[in-house]
């Protein structure tokens, strides 16, 4: 018999009464979305602007190695899109669309029709996630039900810079992925 | 080594201890400031226990709608009925690969399976990449804490280890400093891996994708950049629905660390094109805890480590005190059903005040638990030593007369004697506590006196 079948066999010979599974609801409240958003980014110790200040800090900030997937911010790329994901190993800053943002904890929603590569999130020195102000939703239930049934190989939340705090408990800002979220609301 | 042995040899260090104990209580505390800002937040922790007590009641049907989907999605999946047969799934995949180093995000589970060791002993170099474990691992230990594997270490040890392996400045104990030079060491080891291994958080049977929480990206990091990606997966992480995870993301990182959400939620669904995914489904254990009614619901735990932030014990006992991958109150009730011979002072290690139950984002009764835990331990073991007391016990209290020959001795006896009598070895509940007072007379001898 294969460890497969010996594993569910041996639930299967084990009595156990059937449990309902709850429905879940999606227990909104009346909030300002932009603003809580906003609260909760700073709070993850992400950075939240409009696109003029981005682009103001993005022009004296003197990063060369940019690569954008936002169109807006194409002429600001520089770096051309490689095959493999270890030659971004050197990338400065990388801008990507962040599909929708969720108000209570920060949360923004990319999946693979964003990203260029999976890596690039994270390999990246800095991060730019650009979210339409239009594109909040209250919490995780709504940002579940948004995602619905879409299937894309790859989605994941980003709600701020890498960090740790390993060592005594003190927090750390960039472990081994981004040194910083900046996270640009249009 | 019991417990209450090794728990003396951590409470040798009284500042360090005092220090342990007073920093997981401000885990702890943030994590009660943030949960109150969350009006349904009982709400959540009842769906959530719900939503685990209906999965596990139909896990054997989860399980095979879970494989169906993520054979779908492109996962190669694999079933581990314990921890050796995943060893060597887990081996088979990387000698197919070629694959002489891997990186390796946090995983309970890998710990439990001592993958570690095993994959070193057949001459695979395997880097822990959280920061947190790769301090650990860079001093031969297990993590002592399932989310802060290396809060038992202050930052002066954490300098000096680093001094010597990633020769940073001597006596620099700055954590941006140390963690940046962890930072560069560990990008090299990204770079080069052909294969990540990562835990699971969730397994979602709908949809056939599971999902890694990390505040450090460090999975990702690994994964993304690696041919093969490797998750090790308890079967007891199933989740029906993809909407689950709404109240599961809501719940965890609130409950380990007090924060809103982990900064990366990666859901895997399909590996890149050209890359592989390999999912090892294991039991180890799993099955029979789940054939054992009364601790069954320990199977809903999410490893938030909430429980142990809370307990007074573990706070003054440290993380390898309980000498289980698991510690704290959820390991003191599923090490004794791994073995119970090894792990049977555990349940004896909590004072039963419950705090680990009122914490428990998945409202598993803990507490009552290790009480049953130690009718178990009791019946099968027993203990030489409280059995024959309490038969003594029993003779004095059907006698009147030795009740009270035995007041009037105990009560000289426990002033006329030396205190080294007393409090000798034997007497476990001597140490560290005083005995009270004797009293003059026994309540009779008073009685007499005063109101005959």
């Amino acid at each position: 018999m294969s460890s497969r079948e010996a594993i569910l066999n041996s639930i299967r010979e084990i009595h156990r009464d059937l449990k309902p599974l709850p429905e879940v609801p999606s227990f909104g409240i009346k909030r300002d979305m932009v603003k809580d958003f906003t609260t909760s980014l700073i709070g993850n110790k992400a950075e939240v602007m409009d696109s003029s200040a981005f682009e103001f800090w993005l022009k004296s900030s003197g990063m060369n190695r940019v690569f954008s997937a936002v169109p807006e911010y194409i002429s600001y790329s520089r770096v051309t899109l490689p095959k493999d994901p270890h030659d971004l190993e050197n990338l400065e800053l990388a801008i990507l669309e962040g599909q929708f943002g969720v108000a209570e904890n920060g949360a923004i929603w990319l999946d693979d029709n964003q990203l260029p590569h999976r890596a690039m999130p994270f390999i990246t020195e800095h991060l730019v996630l650009i979210v339409p102000k239009g594109h909040l939703v209250e919490n995780m239930h709504q940002a579940y039900q948004k995602i619905g049934n879409t299937s894309s190989g790859f989605g994941l939340f980003i709600a701020g810079p890498s960090k740790t705090a390993d060592i005594e408990q003190s927090l750390v800002i960039g472990a081994h992925g981004a040194k910083s979220l900046r996270v640009v609301l249009v | 080594m019991s417990h209450p042995q090794a728990a003396a040899e951590f409470l040798k260090n009284q500042a360090k201890a005092k220090w342990h104990d007073e920093t997981l209580w401000f885990v702890r505390d943030k994590r009660d400031r943030i949960s109150k800002t969350i009006p349904e937040w009982e709400d959540l922790r009842n769906l959530a226990s719900e939503i685990k007590d209906h999965t596990l009641s139909r896990l054997d049907f989860y399980l095979e709608e879970f494989e169906k989907n993520a054979l779908k999605n492109g996962i190669q999946v694999h079933w581990a009925k314990d921890a050796e047969e995943h060893n060597r799934i887990v081996l088979g995949i990387l000698q197919k690969k070629d694959c002489k180093a891997i990186v390796k995000s946090k995983s309970i589970l890998t710990e439990e399976c001592h993958l570690n060791p095993y994959l070193e002993t057949n001459g695979i170099e395997v880097v822990d990449t959280d920061l947190g474990e790769r301090i650990v691992q860079f001093l031969n230990q297990p993590p002592s804490h399932i989310v802060l594997p290396a809060i038992h270490l202050k930052k002066g040890e954490i300098s000096e280890l680093f001094h010597e392996k990633l020769q940073t400045e001597k006596g620099n104990e700055d954590p941006t400093y140390l963690t940046q030079a962890a930072r560069i060491h560990l990008r090299e080891k990204f770079l080069k891996a052909k294969v990540a291994i990562t835990g699971v958080n969730f397994g979602v049977a709908e949809t056939g994708e599971f999902v890694v929480c990390t505040n450090e990206g460090n999975a990702d990091m690994g994964v993304h950049l690696a041919d093969v990606h490797i998750a090790c997966m308890g079967i007891e992480k199933l989740i029906p629905r993809r909407s689950d995870l709404g109240v599961f993301l809501r719940l965890l990182a609130r409950s380990a660390t007090g924060q809103p959400v982990t900064n990366y939620n990666s859901h895997f669904r399909s590996p890149s094109p050209g890359k592989e995914i390999h999912l090892v489904l294991v039991d180890n254990g799993r099955t029979a805890q789940l054939a054992r009614e009364k601790f069954r619901n320990s199977l809903k735990c999410i490893r938030c480590g909430a429980c142990m932030n809370t307990c007074p014990i573990y706070r003054r006992s440290g993380g390898f005190s309980y000498g289980s991958t698991v510690p704290g109150p959820i390991g003191s009730i599923l090490s004794p059903g791994l073995d119970m011979k090894k792990h049977s002072t555990l349940p004896f290690a909590s004072t039963l005040c419950g705090s680990c139950s009122d914490v428990c984002p998945v409202k598993i009764n803990i507490h009552e638990q290790l009480y049953e835990w130690r009718q178990e331990i009791t019946k099968t073991h027993g203990e030489l030593g409280k059995s024959l007391s309490m038969k003594l016990a029993s003779g004095i209290f059907k006698s009147p007369l030795a009740y009270k020959i035995s007041g009037n001795l105990m009560r000289s006896a426990l002033k006329n004697l030396p205190k080294s009598l007393i409090y000798h070895p034997i007497n476990s509940w001597g140490k560290g506590r005083n005995l009270p007072e004797t009293p003059e007379l026994s309540f009779k001898e008073w009685y007499k006196r005063n109101r005959s």
